[in-house]
This record gives C-alpha cells, sequence and structure tokens, in this order.
C-alpha cells in the first residue's frame, strides 16, 4: 500500500462576518494529512453582496451599492500522525463598497488554528468506511482593525474557540460528511464608549453572543479528483437585529445558510501539487449579505520527516478504490 | 461507540471549562456607583438664578404633615413596612437610584436619543418621510432625535431640573422637615443620612419634571417613562429618605415647573425646523446667485437637509439677535484657490488614515444610531462629576449649563451652516471617502467642533482642574472630523470659535446664578 498525501485546504471560515468570504475546507473535510508533511498554500477568495438582510428584511441600499471583499490567505495544515493533524491559516483582506463615501478598509485578519483527530476509522465490509473526527479550534485577531467598522470591517476582533464533531462515510468513491460545530465567542472592544443595541450600554466593551451550526457535505472522491456540493447553517445564538435604517453592529443576531461546490485536481505527474476552486452562495441570511463567493488555491506538500514514511496512511483516499 | 462518547464527554468538558473561565457578564462604567455623598447640600439653592420660573413663590406647595399627626405616622409604617422585606431587585434599584437623580434620568435620556436616532428609510419615489409629533407611533417614529434635536431635548431636560430642583431646594428650606429616618430611628437609610429636608422630595420632584419633558420630546416612550418615575419614587421611599406625602409634593411641583418648559418649546420654532421643499430651494437658488457652489445631500436617493431651520430656534443664553453676532464670517470661496487647497488637504489626509486616526474617529463620530455629539459630552461630564460629589441640585444646575450651550451652540452651527450653505469635501472631490458616516447637512461650519468647544469651556470653568483635559479632547473631536474626510480644517477652525464664544456665555451665566 502506497503512502498517500493529499493536500486539501483552503480559506478558513470568516463566518461571523456581515459578509461571508470563505467556506472552510480542510477543517469541514473528513480527510487527513500524512505524518510528517506539511502542505501549504496560497488562496484568493473573491466574495460581493448587493443585498442585506436589515433583521429579517431583504433589502438593498444605494448608499453602500455593492460590498465586495478580496481575501489572501495562507493556509496550511501539518500531520503530527496520520490521525492528529495541526491546521493554520492567516488572511490578508480588503473590503470595499462601490457606492457611498464609505471609506475601503484592509489589512491582516485573524489567526485560525485547529487540531484534527481522527479516533476512529473503520471499513465497514469490503468498499464502505466509516470514520469520526474530533476538531478543536481556536482563532484570534492578528491586527487591531476596527469591528466596529461594519459592514466594511475585516471581521469581529473576536477571540474564538471552537469544538467540531464530524462523521464521514465513504462507499465506493462516494461520501458524505456531517459535522455540528459549537463556537465561543469572547468579548470585544470597540473604539467608541457607549453603544446602543436594545438598551444602552456605558462600556466600550461588548458582549459576543456563540454561534453554532452545521455542515453536510457530500460528493466523489479520489486520489486525484475532488468533488463535492455541501450545504451549511451558521446561527449566532443570540444577538439583536438590526433596526430599520440602522448600521450593522458586532452582536447582531447574524445567521446565515450557505450552499456551495468544491472541486479539487491533483496532476498526474506533480502528485505533492493540488489545485482547487469552488463557489458558495448565501440562500438565506439574518443581518447579513447575501454574498456570493468564488475562491482558488493552490497547494504543494512537503515531507518533512528524514526518514522515508513506510507507515501506510490510514486515509480513506487510500484504503478504499 | 466507546470512542464517540469518549469524544463527547471530552468536548463537552472543554466546552464547559471553556464556558465558565471566560465569563462574558460586563460590568459598566456606571453601574456600582456609591450612593450620592454630597460635599454640601447647598442648602442655600433656593435663591439661585433660575432659568424659566420667575419666583420659586409662584408655585404652591402645602406644608408638609406634623411629624407627629397621624398621617406623618401613616407615611412611616408604609416605609417599615417596605424595609421588612427588601427584595434582592428592589435593593438594586434603591442603589442604582442613589447614586442620584440627575444623573440616571440623564442616562436615560442619553439611551433614549440613541434609540431613536435613526434616518428615515425613504418612500417608493425617492422622497423621504418626516416623522410626525401628532402621529408618533407611525414609521418614522417621532423624533429622529439627530444632533440639534437631542441637543434641544438635553437642554430643555436639564434647564427644567435645574428650576425644578431650585424652587425644590426653596421649599425644602421654608418647610424644614426632617428626612423620615431622622423622625424615627426603627428606619434605615439605606442610601446615608444627610441634614436635607425631605419635603418635598427631589427625587420626585426630578421624576415630576423629567417624566414631562420626556415625553414632550419622545412621545412613544410614555409608558417606559412612566415606570421609571415610579421606580424611582419607590425607590425613594424604600430606601428610608422620603415619605409618601413628600413623593406626592415633588412629582406635583416637578410637572407643574416642566409646564414652562414645555410651554417654551411649543413656541420655540423647532417645530417647523424642518422647512418644506420651496425653502430647501432657496437654499441652493441663494448660494448660487452669489457665485458660490451650493451644498447637496450625497445620499442617494438625496435627503432633504437636516432641519434648515434650526437656527431661528429661541436659544437659552442670549437673545436671537446674537446668534448672527457669533456667526463666523465668510468661508472661502467655493471658486477660490484657498478652498481648492482646504478640499486638497482633507483629500490628501484621507488617502491612507492610520489605526490610531481610524480610533479617534470612531471614538467622536457618535452618528446614526448613537446619543449624538451632544449625548457624548453629558457622558464625559456625568462620568467627572460623579468624581465631585454634587448635590442634586448642584448636578442639575452643570448640567443645566453645559445643555443649554449644547443647545445654543446647534442654534448658532446651524444658523451659520444655512447661511453659507457650502459643501462638503466630498462635493467637492469626489475621491474623498469617509471614514464614518457623512452627515446631511452644509459643512461649515463643523458641528462636532462647535459642540465639543462650547462643551469644553463651560466644563472647564465648572471644573478647573479639567479644563486642560476637555480642552484636549475637543480639539480631537474637532480634528477628528477633518481626519474623518467630513470636514475641511476650516469648517472645524471655525467651528471651535464658534463654540467657545457660546461656552462664554454659559460662563457668564454661571458666575452669575448664584452658585459660585
Amino acid at each position: 500500500m502506497q503512502t498517500f498525501i493529499k493536500c486539501n485546504v483552503f480559506a478558513l471560515a470568516l463566518l461571523a462576518l456581515f459578509q461571508i468570504t470563505a467556506e472552510a475546507q480542510t477543517d469541514m473535510d473528513a480527510i487527513m494529512m500524512g505524518q510528517h508533511n506539511l502542505c501549504v498554500g496560497p488562496t484568493f477568495s473573491h466574495s460581493s453582496w448587493n443585498k442585506y438582510w436589515e433583521g429579517t428584511l431583504k433589502r438593498d441600499n444605494d448608499n453602500i451599492g455593492t460590498v465586495s471583499t478580496n481575501t489572501y490567505s495562507i493556509m496550511g495544515v501539518y500531520g503530527i500522525t496520520d490521525r492528529l493533524n495541526f491546521l493554520f491559516g492567516a488572511p490578508y483582506i480588503s473590503t470595499k463598497a462601490s457606492a457611498g463615501t464609505l471609506h475601503n478598509s484592509s489589512g491582516i485578519q485573524d489567526l485560525s488554528l485547529w487540531l484534527k483527530w481522527m479516533p476512529i476509522e473503520k471499513k465497514l465490509g469490503k468498499q464502505s468506511l466509516f470514520s469520526v473526527y474530533g476538531l478543536a479550534g481556536f482563532s484570534t485577531p492578528l491586527s487591531n482593525y476596527q469591528a466596529d467598522y461594519l459592514p466594511l470591517s475585516l471581521g469581529l476582533h473576536s477571540t474564538t474557540a471552537s469544538a467540531r464533531l464530524m462523521f464521514d462515510y465513504q462507499h465506493h468513491g462516494f461520501f458524505a460528511t456531517v459535522s455540528g460545530t459549537y463556537q465561543y465567542r469572547n468579548n470585544i472592544h470597540i473604539d467608541r464608549t457607549s453603544y446602543y443595541t436594545t438598551e444602552m450600554h456605558i462600556t466600550n466593551e461588548v458582549e459576543m453572543p456563540d454561534m453554532a451550526g452545521f455542515n453536510v457535505r457530500t460528493g466523489y472522491r479520489s486520489f486525484r479528483v475532488i468533488a463535492e456540493a455541501f450545504f451549511s447553517q451558521n446561527n449566532t445564538l443570540g444577538g439583536f437585529d438590526i433596526r430599520r435604517n440602522d448600521m450593522p453592529f458586532p452582536s447582531n443576531r447574524m445567521n446565515a445558510s450557505i450552499a456551495g461546490v468544491h472541486i479539487k485536481y491533483v496532476p498526474k505527474k506533480l502528485p505533492a501539487l493540488s489545485i482547487e476552486a469552488g463557489s458558495s452562495y448565501l440562500l438565506h441570511g439574518r443581518n447579513i449579505g447575501q454574498s456570493t463567493e468564488y475562491n482558488a488555491s493552490v497547494f504543494y506538500i512537503f515531507p518533512l520527516s528524514h526518514k522515508k514514511n513506510n507507515q501506510p496512511h490510514t486515509c480513506k483516499l487510500c484504503t478504499i478504490n | 461507540m466507546k470512542k464517540i462518547f469518549s469524544i463527547i464527554t471530552t468536548t463537552a468538558i472543554i466546552s464547559s471549562v471553556l464556558y465558565i473561565s471566560c465569563s462574558k457578564n460586563i460590568v459598566e462604567r456606571t453601574d456600582n456607583l456609591p450612593a450620592l455623598n454630597p460635599v454640601s447640600q447647598d442648602l442655600n439653592a433656593g435663591t439661585w438664578k433660575t432659568v424659566l420660573v420667575s419666583s420659586p413663590d409662584n408655585f404652591s406647595v402645602a406644608p408638609p404633615p406634623a411629624t407627629n399627626s397621624s398621617a406623618y405616622l401613616a407615611d412611616l409604617n408604609e416605609i417599615k413596612g417596605y424595609q421588612q422585606s427588601l427584595s434582592d431587585a428592589e435593593l438594586n434599584q434603591i442603589k442604582y437610584w442613589g447614586a442620584g437623580g440627575v444623573l440616571r434620568w440623564n442616562e436615560i435620556m442619553r439611551e433614549l436619543v440613541a434609540k431613536h436616532n435613526l434616518p428615515p428609510y425613504q418612500l417608493e419615489d425617492g422622497t423621504y418621510p418626516a416623522p410626525s409629533a401628532t402621529n408618533p407611533f407611525n414609521y418614522p417614529e417621532f423624533p429622529f432625535s439627530n444632533p440639534p434635536y437631542a441637543a434641544r431635548a438635553f437642554a430643555y431636560l436639564s434647564a427644567a431640573q435645574y428650576d425644578a430642583l431650585v424652587t425644590c431646594w426653596h421649599f425644602k428650606k421654608l418647610y424644614n422637615q426632617p428626612a423620615p429616618y431622622t423622625v424615627d430611628g426603627a428606619i434605615n437609610a439605606i442610601n446615608g443620612k444627610s441634614d436635607l429636608p425631605s419635603y418635598p422630595s427631589e427625587a420626585a420632584v426630578l421624576a415630576g419634571v423629567t417624566s414631562e419633558i420626556m415625553k414632550m420630546m419622545f412621545p412613544t416612550e410614555i409608558a417606559n417613562i412612566q415606570q421609571k418615575v415610579e421606580a424611582e419614587e419607590l425607590a425613594a421611599i424604600q430606601s428610608g429618605a422620603a415619605t409618601r406625602s413628600d413623593i406626592t409634593a415633588g412629582e406635583a411641583l416637578g410637572r407643574q415647573i416642566a409646564a414652562l418648559f414645555t410651554a417654551r418649546a411649543k413656541a420655540d420654532h423647532a417645530g417647523t425646523s424642518g422647512g418644506n421643499p420651496d425653502v430647501w430651494n432657496s437654499f441652493v437658488t441663494n448660494t448660487s446667485a452669489r457665485g458660490e457652489t451650493p451644498w447637496y445631500s450625497l445620499e442617494v436617493p438625496k435627503r432633504p437637509p437636516m432641519l434648515p431651520l434650526f437656527g431661528s430656534v429661541l436659544p437659552f443664553l442670549f437673545d436671537s439677535s446674537t446668534i448672527a453676532l457669533i456667526r463666523p464670517g465668510y468661508p472661502f470661496s467655493t471658486e477660490s484657490g484657498e478652498f481648492l487647497e482646504q478640499n486638497q488637504d482633507a483629500y490628501q489626509q484621507i488617502k491612507n488614515p492610520t489605526r490610531e486616526q481610524e480610533r479617534i474617529v470612531q471614538y467622536w463620530a457618535d452618528g446614526v444610531g448613537t446619543y449624538t455629539p451632544t449625548g457624548h459630552w453629558n457622558a464625559i461630564a456625568a462620568e467627572d462629576f460623579i468624581q465631585q460629589n454634587y448635590s442634586e441640585v448642584r448636578w442639575a444646575r452643570n448640567m443645566a449649563l453645559l445643555n443649554m450651550g449644547q443647545m445654543d451652540a446647534a442654534i448658532v452651527c446651524w444658523d451659520t451652516k444655512y447661511f453659507y450653505f457650502n459643501p462638503r469635501p466630498t462635493q467637492i472631490i469626489p475621491s474623498i471617502k469617509t471614514l464614518t458616516g457623512i452627515p446631511n447637512f452644509p459643512s461649515y461650519i463643523s458641528g462636532h467642533s462647535t459642540f465639543s468647544e462650547s462643551a469644553s469651556t463651560i466644563l472647564g470653568h465648572i471644573i478647573p482642574a479639567n479644563a486642560g483635559k476637555y480642552e484636549a479632547f475637543s480639539a480631537e473631536a474637532a480634528q477628528s472630523r477633518f481626519i474623518a474626510g467630513i470636514h475641511t480644517k476650516m469648517d472645524c477652525d471655525s467651528g471651535m470659535v464658534a463654540g467657545k464664544r457660546v461656552g462664554e456665555y454659559a460662563i457668564a451665566r454661571a458666575k452669575s446664578d448664584g452658585a459660585e
């Protein structure tokens, strides 16, 4: 059995934004990196919206026009063992509005780190495989960007901790993955000394409600090609609605239902390289822009171990097919 | 399967540890204040110069019940009954109101202003509906508490509270009724004792006068305000500081004095300050006739200018003829090189703002959905006044000086803005993008600069030790509008000059009101 190391990484979630700039991948997929291998590469994504939900009311705004976001990330995953991976990512983001007078914004956003653990991988008959994953995530701002500049802020400037449980079932090349996530979000501090939500707050500290969500994805996966479709639902557990014609605020109740597709291709002659692309669309939301997003990435795998890794990769890419 | 359970258990443990270790409870800056414990009760404040009240004697307050009367004993029994079993919620209310009625009503006013500071959304045909005082619940709800509206609301609130408390102090001294805890040792003084006579109750005077002003300014909030009135009065009784008769007399007095202010407000020309399409067009025509480029709204669809006739509102600190004397001279002509240079400076600044500049802009932005610059200066003043241990009447006096200055600053500023009808930097150089929302009224002079310098001038007089801090705040607030790309330096500099002139009128009043 060959050692196959698949790299499958791109932009980590920037979910809590007024716009959703990218869909998480490696932390959402049921694939592991082999031990002592580092997979790393750049990702670009572009998202835009010209309609948003003010509370539950869908509207446009001629004083904003289309809000677009470009995200340039470096993402990577390292195989601590075949069953335990370390994921990291950090994006540079620029935002702008096509109408009105609001100034654009750009800078480095949040560092995201994940530990991904696969405690169970079980063959069910000859053609099927069932596996379970537990993920622990952490994110924290890498710069002192403004959270309170929505919809053009780079992020919400909250330090977060996430816990995710994921199940994957594969039959021949076809698979289905489901996961559920709970995200704790730490309070943030804004530049003004008080603010109004549904009442006045005489403080610059903002309570950030936690988030919870699920993700289902299905498609075809093989050594060289992955093609999948996904749906995700992310809800803020609390928060308040934007009032009629008010500005958005970091502790709004931002909810999003998103559908998307993702493909990955590994050239035969250069199996350490992978090229990925994807797109997503926000179907329905609350206090959030209805964004359409496209992304593309290139990754390369660097084996960091001196001795040749003879350990068979436990990944389902290797054991099935 | 065993493993799945262990994962679930681990996850649950990690999340609960996280949850416990990272409590999100926020303690706000004025949450845990001690009870107001004035350095002096200003027992002679009944002689201080009032704003609209010509003489405290014009109001009739019946003498209090004798402390040995059966009516008074019943009052004491009511307090004792409450004090036998006070719930945590009741104790919290006693503590909350104990920090000071002027302070708490000021905070409530800031909340109402922020809540109602939302510009109306346009109609299908691209015009904008106006809030209606006669139909306040219809969208857009009345009022849209924009900066001039807010400044005026704070001024009426504070001036009326001041007159009411001066009158209250007059009767306190006249009747010299001891506090319930002084008469009966079995009554606890939960917020501490003082030598201030308790009849009529200052808490109830405040509740009465404030509720009438707030009801006028925020008619959709009447039910909410009435709850606060009852809460403050109940807290005063339960704390042992006031009897039912102190409260009843106080609330009635407060409401009577409010009537002077609500009558003035109805006739101060603010009701018509929104103008009409003919008025709006006349600004454009007159400015063009002078050979100047007129301001236009940078919103889509174009919104009518904010309260264009607010400059005609009746000021508190000087008569209307003084407005034109304070109004700064002509700005650089829109056709001049100097004007272009001013706007190019704004453009240069906005190209690469630093994070510290962004912070300054947001700190002072006080835009849509906030309590406006006037609310911000009220917050600054209140948090400093807390340190000074003023009596309620001195709190009210200082807030009145600040807020009459804020309203008059708004009047002078709005008069100037519409006298010159000068365009914003973004109108002159469309590439100028702003770091916060661009206001919908002419540029010259800067409202933030006028409000802030008016505030810092009078606050520096009230607390001389803080004068340097207030001056630095004011300069930063003015500078923030240039940094934000919203104003030229000329707008900010002239705004500060005008604000200072208004502030000096407030100082002149302060020096002659008998409180210093």
